[in-house]
């Protein structure tokens, strides 16, 4: 997939050879991109919807904006799933005003692991796996991440692993009720294209 | 129909296997491993690491005063340090693995280590 087509006007671009610079760059979308942008902003919506539950301990949340990866996964594949989640950690890290801080790059590191589990998982056979197993390895892959970031870098102590099963076990419910969510959101649109 | 999304064999199985870990952990990490070595750090170097198994007082040089910390029945504590505010006096003993106490002022502390160090499980 092309995100970002670049076209110059005229003959433009370093190798002609007339010296000018470039007279336009246009930027044309793909109906792909279209699709990707709307789904990104669901799921920011929905990441921002989640800012504002109250939670007894920090780093345990629901993962909402996790079900708009999961239909993005079964509809449009993995690629459209990773610019989805990618694109949803950087903005919505733009909106809660944490770019850059240590808490975007634990979310950063949980959506990159959980995409590379989710990318071999949906290889499992599909009569018997479904979108609650990939939402519950990728939910664990997500917490193993930032455990394994907060570890090395933020907290190097042996004590953090007294919050791991916590932490797995919050991972292992919201991952399950994600999952749900989201095979009942597939299960009911029909029409749409079928899984790749 | 409104039918709840039926989960399919195998997720059931993913489930069970997410449980099982979880619980797995829980005990790993949770069982609280006795400890059978005290750490005393003073000004952030190892000033003694000791053994639980015999009783002793121990005088800690600090840029405050001594600390005095006694071990005993496996289990550790500060008993006098010279700061002011007596928190690490106040902790009592410690008696798990992974259990620390500091005297920040007096720059003293004593760390509880056992067998396998607990981070091992979070080698991933």
């Amino acid at each position: 997939m092309t995100a970002l087509t670049t076209k110059f006007g005229g003959d433009g671009g370093r190798g002609a050879g007339d010296g000018k610079p470039p007279a336009s760059i246009l930027l044309s979308a793909s109906a792909e991109d279209h699709h990707i942008a709307r789904m990104a902003a669901v799921a920011l919506g929905l990441t921002v919807l989640e800012a504002a539950i109250p939670s007894p301990l920090p780093g345990v949340k629901p993962g909402l904006a996790n079900i708009v990866v999961l239909i993005v996964l079964a509809r449009y594949g993995w690629r459209a799933a990773a610019w989805v989640s990618l694109l949803r950690v950087v903005a919505g890290s733009l909106l809660m005003g944490s770019f850059l801080a240590p808490g975007f790059f634990l979310s950063l590191v949980g959506a990159l692991l959980s995409l590379l589990v989710l990318a071999a998982s949906r290889h499992l056979p599909q009569r018997w796996f479904g979108c609650v197993t990939h939402s519950i390895l990728a939910a664990f892959a997500h917490i193993a991440g930032q455990m394994l970031v907060v570890y090395l870098w933020l907290i190097p102590h042996s004590g953090i692993a007294y919050l791991l099963p916590i932490f797995a076990a919050a991972a292992l419910v919201f991952g399950t009720i994600n999952g749900i969510i989201a095979a009942r959101f597939i299960a009911s649109n029909a029409d749409c294209p079928p899984i790749t | 129909m409104f039918v709840l999304y039926p989960l399919k064999v195998g997720d059931y199985f993913t489930v069970l296997a997410g449980l099982i870990s979880v619980v797995w952990l829980a005990m790993a990490l949770w069982s609280g491993a006795t400890a059978d070595k005290a750490i005393i750090r003073s000004g952030g170097k190892i000033f003694r690491e000791v053994s639980l198994l015999e009783n002793a007082e121990i005088s800690v040089p600090g840029p405050l005063g001594s600390s005095i910390i006694s071990i005993q029945n496996h289990q550790a504590r500060i008993t006098s340090d010279p700061s002011p505010r007596q928190y690490c006096v106040r902790q009592g003993w410690l008696k798990n693995a992974g259990e620390i106490a500091i005297c920040l002022p007096n720059q003293v502390s004593i760390e509880l280590t056992g067998g396998p160090k607990k981070y091992d499980s979070l080698n991933y």
